[in-house]
């Protein structure tokens, strides 16, 4: 069992945030890494994103959006609860780690998080900063109720600019508005990386083609094993098929078949689920169906 | 009695077994199992043990059996074997030990497979356990997965002493046993979790939810852990695709994917974690995997088709499990190919493009290669498509280990004597180094790496 030492909600009904005891894990993970976990003895293999991680208290933290039967699950666990598995580190470590900090230096880089990829992107900030590198980060989020981490990724990035799509909170617009504003403004990046909905890393990365900005996504189809043993995470990059677990969950942005990919995150919906979740979220429906496009 | 013939098994009927997940053979009773034994002739020179790649003294055991000292014969057993109680469901033994037996020249074999069988599962019942006999040694020792080739290394080095901790990558312990081979052939509880329990009480030590190459390395195995030697038993869990056009459409499956949902995950009885129930399934491939994929989609309300590009000959399943297949209602169609998955504007599959085979000329090998016949195409109408093409080892390991090597087909170089890899200390058995082959070869390299460990640690000491 893997102890709960703190479980915090960050949006009321929608995200939470769960510090876990994990030694194995915490020992040799690195930004960019994802874990597998499993509530209890019937659930799902449901894979996370590290959002931090503290190797001498021999903890992660993961961010939970509760969009479906599994994750609804987590939203009960308090904390002293414990998880009944939870395996790690899975994929690659994102790039950054093993480029030379001089060359990192020398760059610009831009960090696009989209709602819920606010807590993966917050550890690949927060090492940059530990290494004396700065980097503007963009947020974005529907509302501002849904927007989380503001405080924490202050403290670590350069240029902090929050956008909201109704405008409740600082800019507003899509984030894909943000990255236009600051071109128009005359400022230039060499690297773009963006965690968040696929639909909106696929329309970053529609901009950033333009721009001719190398742009990074971290991917997040449909897994089950996470080691590279049942293909489900399969993704067409460029002219090839690759593993989200093993050969990601970080890929050129500008090669990935996100059409493909947003389908395939389709499979198990089925029709009465997708009802299901917009009859009883009515108005608050925020994603998870499939059909919207607020998960995507 | 016609001494010719097998004492006929028990088995669920094939109309009321097609709709549920229980066993399928149920096994001989004491007086079946004793009248099957006393056909054997008891041979001087038995050919039947040259087909056991473990070697089981087989006239020994059967001979116990016909007394009715199922002790004896488990003891007999358990000399060679550390799984009987898999081996005797899952050996291929027509092309093995029963395929070697002098009765089958001119009748049935022997059905050693169901007395090995028997034997195991009578010494369950009856709370008769392997013997451990050993003084502590006081090292340590790794174990990377929990198949039958980890858990056999792991449980014969306990009984020479030594303190072995078994890693695995999965939260369940039992590797393909658990999440490839399907409950109506291999009930997990009732045999794979005895059988690790078997092992447990040796006193060896299982960590889960730990992949090595990700959690922590084999160097650091070794060096910040202090393990004295490493088993590698990691085996071959990487799927292999076509590379047609179609294949990342909705609806098509690798073979792991659907039977780890089904069996790992539970979907098969409505644990969390979804399966896609397609109205028509067409499954790609001939082997055992194939069937066991085949033969889940149908307990889960399909039709479903096997596609093999080979004829029925060539089949690599084992018999006895073709036959079952056939007899619940699977459609094979032989001589078939896929060239191509079609799928409807959503991206999900609508069908399948194959193109008719026949048989060329023997190759080298002997074996008749398929060869397409021009202008055969045609289409298959389905739903969901489940790929069943084989597996090869997958790389975590080999890429984080240094010094490590592997061939061309990504499988760990040993040697055969001992299992003993090109990395000092570290020995490997199993999928891992002959990539997808069967339990009893896996079982028997576990044992025979468990030898060259404690060789090779005794040696250390002097
Ligand atoms: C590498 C990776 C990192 C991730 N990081 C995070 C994270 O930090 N925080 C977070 O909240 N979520 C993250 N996700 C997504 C999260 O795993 C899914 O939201 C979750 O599996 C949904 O399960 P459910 O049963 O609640 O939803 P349901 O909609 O009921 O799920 C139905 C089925 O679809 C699968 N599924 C549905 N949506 C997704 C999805 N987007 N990704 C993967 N599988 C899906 C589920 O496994 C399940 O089998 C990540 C996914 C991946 C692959
Ligand atoms: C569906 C199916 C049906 C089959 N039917 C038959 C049959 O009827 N008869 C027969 O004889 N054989 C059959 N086989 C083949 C047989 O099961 C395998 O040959 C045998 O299980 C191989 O054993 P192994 O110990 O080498 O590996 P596996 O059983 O594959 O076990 C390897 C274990 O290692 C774990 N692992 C992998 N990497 C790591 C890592 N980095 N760290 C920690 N753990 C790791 C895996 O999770 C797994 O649990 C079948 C196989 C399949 C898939
Ligand atoms: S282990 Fe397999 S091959 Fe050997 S006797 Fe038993 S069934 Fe036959
Ligand atoms: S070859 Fe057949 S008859 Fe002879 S000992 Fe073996 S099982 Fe018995
Ligand atoms: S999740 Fe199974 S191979 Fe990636």
């Amino acid at each position: 069992m893997y102890s709960i030492l703190e479980a915090k909600e960050l949006v009321a009904d929608l995200i939470y945030e769960f510090v876990v005891k994990a030694p194995n894990v915490a020992a040799n993970c690195e930004p960019g890494q994802f874990v597998i976990v499993r509530t209890d003895e019937e659930s799902e293999r449901i894979p996370l994103t590290i959002c931090d991680y503290d190797r001498e208290k021999e903890t992660i933290t993961i961010v939970v959006q509760i969009i479906g039967a599994s994750t609804y699950k987590m939203k009960y666990l308090k904390t002293g609860d414990a998880f009944c598995d939870f395996v790690g580190p899975l994929g690659r470590p994102s790039d950054l780690i093993d480029t030379p900090i001089d060359e990192l230096k020398q760059k610009k880089i831009l960090f696009v998080a989209g709602g819920l990829g606010t807590a993966p992107v917050y550890p690949q900030v927060k090492w940059l900063h530990e290494h004396g590198v700065d980097a503007d980060v963009i947020v974005g989020a529907k509302t501002k109720d849904l927007l989380i981490m503001e405080e924490e990724m202050e403290a670590v990035a350069g240029t902090l600019y929050i956008t909201t799509d109704d405008g409740s909170y600082k800019r507003q617009g899509m984030v894909t508005k943000v990255i236009e504003d600051l071109y128009a403004e005359g400022k230039k990046y060499d690297l773009c990386i963006t965690i968040g909905p696929m639909i909106m890393m696929k329309f970053v990365c529609l901009l950033t083609k333009k721009l001719e900005l190398k742009t990074i996504v971290s991917m997040n189809p449909i897994m089950v094993d996470g080691t590279g043993m049942c293909g489900a995470c399969r993704l067409t990059v460029g002219d090839s098929v690759k593993f989200a677990c093993v050969d990601g969950p970080e890929f050129d942005g500008h090669l990935v078949n996100f059409d493909e990919a947003m389908k395939r995150t389709q499979i198990y919906k089925t029709a009465e689920g997708r009802k299901y979740l917009e009859a009883k979220e009515g108005d608050t429906h925020h994603g998870g169906c499939g059909n919207c496009g607020g998960d995507n | 009695m016609d001494v010719l013939k097998k004492v006929p098994i028990r088995e669920q009927d094939p109309k009321v077994r097609a709709t549920n997940f229980e066993e399928v053979c149920l096994g001989y009773n004491k007086e079946e199992a004793m009248e099957e034994a006393s056909r054997c002739l008891n041979c001087k020179n038995a050919q039947c043990v040259k087909g056991c790649p473990v070697s089981i003294s087989i006239p020994d055991f059967i001979k116990e059996v016909k007394e009715g000292n199922f002790k004896e014969a488990y003891d007999v057993i358990s000399k060679s074997s550390s799984l009987p109680a898999v081996c005797g469901r899952v050996c291929p033994q027509e092309s093995q030990c029963e395929g070697k037996c002098i009765r089958g020249i001119k009748g049935e074999p022997v059905s050693i497979g169901k007395l090995e069988r028997f034997v195991a599962d009578w010494a369950f019942e009856n709370g008769v356990k392997p013997t451990v006999n050993a003084e502590k040694k006081n090292k340590k020792v790794a174990v990377i997965g929990s198949g039958p080739s980890g858990l056999s290394c792991a449980g014969d080095l306990a009984k020479l002493g030594y303190d072995v901790t078994v890693f695995e990558a999965l939260h369940e312990l039992g590797g393909v046993l658990v999440y490839g081979i399907p409950e109506f052939r291999l009930p997990k509880e009732k045999v794979v979790k005895k059988e690790i329990e078997n092992v447990k009480a040796l006193g060896v030590k299982f960590e889960k939810n730990t992949i090595i190459g990700k959690s922590f390395t084999i160097d650091e195995l070794i060096d910040k852990y202090g393990f004295e030697a490493v088993f590698i038993g990691s085996g071959a869990g990487l799927p292999k695709f076509m590379g047609i056009p179609g294949e990342n459409a909705n609806g098509v499956f690798s073979a792991n994917e659907y039977l780890t949902r089904s069996n790992l995950m539970k979907a098969f009885r409505d644990a969390e974690t979804p399966i896609m129930i397609g109205k028509k399934v067409v499954v790609v491939g001939g082997g055992n995997v194939a069937m066991d994929a085949a033969r889940t989609a149908l307990r889960l309300g399909s039709e479903v088709h096997i596609v093999y590009r080979r004829s029925e000959e060539e089949l690599p399943a084992r018999v006895e499990e073709v036959h079952h297949a056939k007899e619940e209602g699977i459609i094979f169609n032989l001589l078939t190919n896929p060239v191509e998955i079609l799928s409807d504007e959503n991206g999900w599959v609508c069908g399948i493009k194959c193109i008719k085979m026949e048989l060329g000329e023997p190759d080298e090998s002997g074996r008749r290669s398929p060869v397409e016949i021009p202008g055969s195409e045609f289409e298959i109408e389905c739903d969901a498509v489940i790929m069943s093409l084989g597996t090869s080892p997958n790389p975590l390991i080999s890429s984080t280990t240094k010094g490590l090597e592997i061939n061309r087909r990504k499988c760990i170089v040993v040697k055969e004597e001992n299992g003993e890899t090109s990395k000092e200390g570290v020995f490997a058995g199993g999928d891992a180094v002959t990539g997808a082959a069967t339990v009893i070869l896996a079982m028997g390299a576990g044992r025979c790496a468990a030898k060259g460990i404690d060789e090779y640690l005794s040696g250390k000491e002097n």
